[in-house]
């Protein structure tokens, strides 16, 4: 028992707190992991009601389809649409990859970590190109 | 005859669980059908639009996207107050007004969609 005792504590990590954030360096899984858990708050505090409300103006007459076209138009109006486009195809690419670690596909170390990886790749890329999109490019 | 009985646990655990899975497939199906919709529309203008949610498997396709969205929702949104939100009184406020929030949602669709 006095071994015990004498041994050299160990370090410890318990619940980490919230100034433990930025310096608490995830495995790319556990970032996609959290981006899908923000992404998904986003998307339900701002995107459906947002989505909602621009799917009336587009849907209910000529003249309520003019203001959907300047509310997507401008410039805030296109920024909140950046950020919701990043959220859904966030959301969208990290839950595909968790249905298929449903189906056991891909749950190894390695393949995990590199879909993982892959995810927060497909989703700036997909990003980028909407974005180019939202603001005209092509 | 003995009864099997189980004391433990609320028992929503697996059936949320699959609802989210089967709401998420929903919800993608969806996005590319209503992707693939816009794609193939030449001259995206009100008519074009408009005419696309007036037909009736476009208001199906929509509100069951509405209602598994809505489930979708709940079930996430819930599980985060679950991780962070500890006293009681707090976490059932932020439930019901989220209940709420999302029944309202559910309702707006409806009507958006009634009237074209």
């Amino acid at each position: 028992m006095a071994d015990i005792a004498a041994q050299k504590a160990r370090p410890q990590y318990r619940n980490i707190g919230v100034n433990q954030i930025v310096s608490y360096r995830l495995p790319p899984a556990g970032i996609v992991s959290i981006l899908h858990r923000i992404s998904g708050a986003v998307l339900f505090l701002l995107g459906i009601p947002f989505a909602l409300y621009l799917l009336q103006e587009s849907l209910t007459s000529e003249l309520s389809f003019q203001s959907y076209r300047a509310i997507v138009g401008s410039i805030p109006g296109k920024l909140v649409l950046l950020v919701l486009i990043w959220a859904f195809v966030h959301h969208a690419v990290a839950g595909i990859r968790y249905l298929l670690l449903d189906r056991h596909v891909g749950i190894q170390k390695d393949a995990s970590r590199s879909s993982a990886l892959a995810v927060l790749g497909i989703t700036v890329a997909l990003t980028a190109v909407l974005a180019l999109k939202l603001f005209g490019a092509f | 005859m003995t009864t099997r009985r189980i004391v433990v646990g609320a028992h929503y655990g697996l059936r949320d669980w699959l609802a989210q899975r089967v709401s998420a497939v929903v919800l993608l199906a969806y996005t590319l059908l209503l992707l693939g919709a816009v794609l193939f529309t030449r001259d995206l203008d009100y008519g074009s639009w408009a005419g696309m949610f007036s037909t009736v498997w476009m208001k199906v396709a929509t509100l069951l996207a509405v209602l598994a969205l809505i489930w979708h929702a709940w079930v996430g949104v819930r599980d985060i107050y679950m991780d962070y939100i500890k006293p009681t009184g707090v976490r059932l406020v932020l439930q019901v007004a989220t209940v709420v929030a999302l029944i309202g949602y559910a309702i707006w669709a409806v009507i958006i969609l009634w009237r074209v």
